[in-house]
């Protein structure tokens, strides 16, 4: 018997999961993902709950929040801080690598 | 099995106190954990510390580790004494938070069993209907993400059977691998997770996207890195070389006078997408060997005829 390909969905940059995809693919609850967004960690397009979208970004930043916090034993402020100041260093890697490298076309 | 020292891998004096193991592991938890650090063994090092700190932390356990007493080395081979933990009490709901499968065989072994039925579910609390959403990685090439690609995957799910016993249950898909997926993204596959209850529907199952090794290319994002050797004279001179890109060979232009560690970007020759990676080449110029007179002869006549010193500012 020939198998089926499947087709995901692939989650990039464009929002496409809703509050409750998010957390159940966090295996967490919605309340946790709403402070995540009311702590400025996630931010999901639209404006009423029931109307929120998440990026595939937003889920990596999800999943990498949960395990900062069961990991570290660390608040929700706490992770929001840890994880804008690891994406901060991640920038700032990347420009200096420019910098550092000059164009060849 | 090899013989894990505890007390090392957490950087602790066997006397130490339970505080002072609390310490040590808050510490270095933070220093290795993979979504901070970004040294290449830190989640190996991040679960051996994990590991160390589900025994120390635990008096019982920290007990019995210590009872096979200070002579063990890390490495070495090991296999535990008969009745190693006789007189001993366990009061089981060991090891909290992580999957067992996490641990080194060597854990498993000490405390897998003897510490009651420590995978007693760490329960989603309640009863959904909806089935369990799953997530798994998925191991592609790197050229996958230029070309995309079509990929078999086995996972395997642990299952009761009816008698209470854990099995395995295998199953096979396949899948499309898009086109400029990076690292860690992830690929949503609608109702490929646990099945449902009743009319609950089917879970998820979410794909992380991970790169095998490549033999000549790094990846971070979707930028891509390549070392590539140079004799001194291109690198001289200058020239035009025939370099390896991961959509094929192209020629690369070297401008004279390049040193060892130049990096030269190639611009959207990375992993393709919105906007696409760059491809950076950092030069590594490397020497021919002296093996025959006619190379030594050359050599000789260099260091005469160049009279070069590139020591002239180290003042030595």
């Amino acid at each position: 018997m020939k198998q089926q390909t499947l087709t995901g969905n692939l989650l990039d940059e464009r929002a496409e999961l809703s509050l409750k995809e998010i957390s159940r693919a966090c295996s967490s609850t919605s309340e946790w993902v709403i402070e995540l967004v009311s702590e400025g960690v996630l931010e999901p397009v639209g404006r009423e709950q029931e109307q929120w979208r998440f990026s595939g970004t937003s889920l990596l930043r999800a999943r990498a929040a949960m395990r900062l916090q069961h990991d570290l034993d660390i608040n929700v402020a706490g992770v929001a801080l840890a994880l804008d100041l690891i994406e901060e260093i991640e920038t700032l890697r990347e420009r200096l690598r420019r910098i550092e490298t000059p164009t060849n076309k | 099995m090899d013989f894990k020292d505890y007390y090392n891998i957490m950087g602790v004096e066997r006397d130490a106190s339970q505080d002072e193991i609390k310490r040590a592991y808050r510490k270095l938890a933070r220093k290795y954990h993979p979504d901070v650090s970004k040294e290449a063994d830190a989640e190996a090092r991040f679960k051996d510390l994990g590991e160390a700190y589900a025994v120390l932390k635990d008096p019982e356990k920290r007990a019995a580790y210590d009872q096979l007493g200070a002579d063990w080395k890390a490495g070495q081979d090991f296999q535990p004494p008969p009745n190693w933990d006789a007189g001993f009490e366990f009061s089981g709901g060991g090891y909290s938070g992580g999957d067992s499968a996490a641990y080194s065989d060597f854990f498993e072994t000490l405390f897998g069993h003897g510490f009651g039925s420590a995978q007693t579910d760490r329960s989603r609390a309640g009863f959904h209907a909806r089935g369990e959403d799953h997530h798994a990685k998925v191991l592609i090439d790197l050229e996958d993400a230029y070309q995309g690609a079509v990929r078999s995957i086995t996972l395997r799910t642990p299952e009761f059977d009816s008698s209470g016993h854990v099995t395995t249950k295998q199953r096979t898909l396949k899948v499309k691998i898009p086109k400029g997926v990076k690292q860690g993204q992830r690929i949503r596959l609608s109702g490929q997770g646990s099945p449902g209850v009743g009319n609950g529907h089917d879970g998820d199952l979410y794909l992380e996207i991970e790169f095998n090794p490549h033999r000549l290319f790094r990846v971070e994002g979707r930028d891509v890195f390549l070392d590539l050797p140079v004799t001194p004279w291109e690198a001289a001179l200058g020239g035009t070389i025939k370099t390896p890109t991961p959509e094929g060979p192209v020629d690369l232009k070297i401008p004279q006078g390049t040193s060892t560690g130049r990096t030269l970007r190639l611009q959207k020759r990375g992993i393709p997408g919105e906007p696409p990676g760059d491809l950076y080449v950092s030069l590594v110029i490397t020497l021919p060997p002296a093996d025959s007179d006619a190379a030594r002869h050359l050599y000789r006549k260099m260091e005469k005829d160049l009279a070069y010193n590139p020591r002239g500012n180290l003042g030595a």
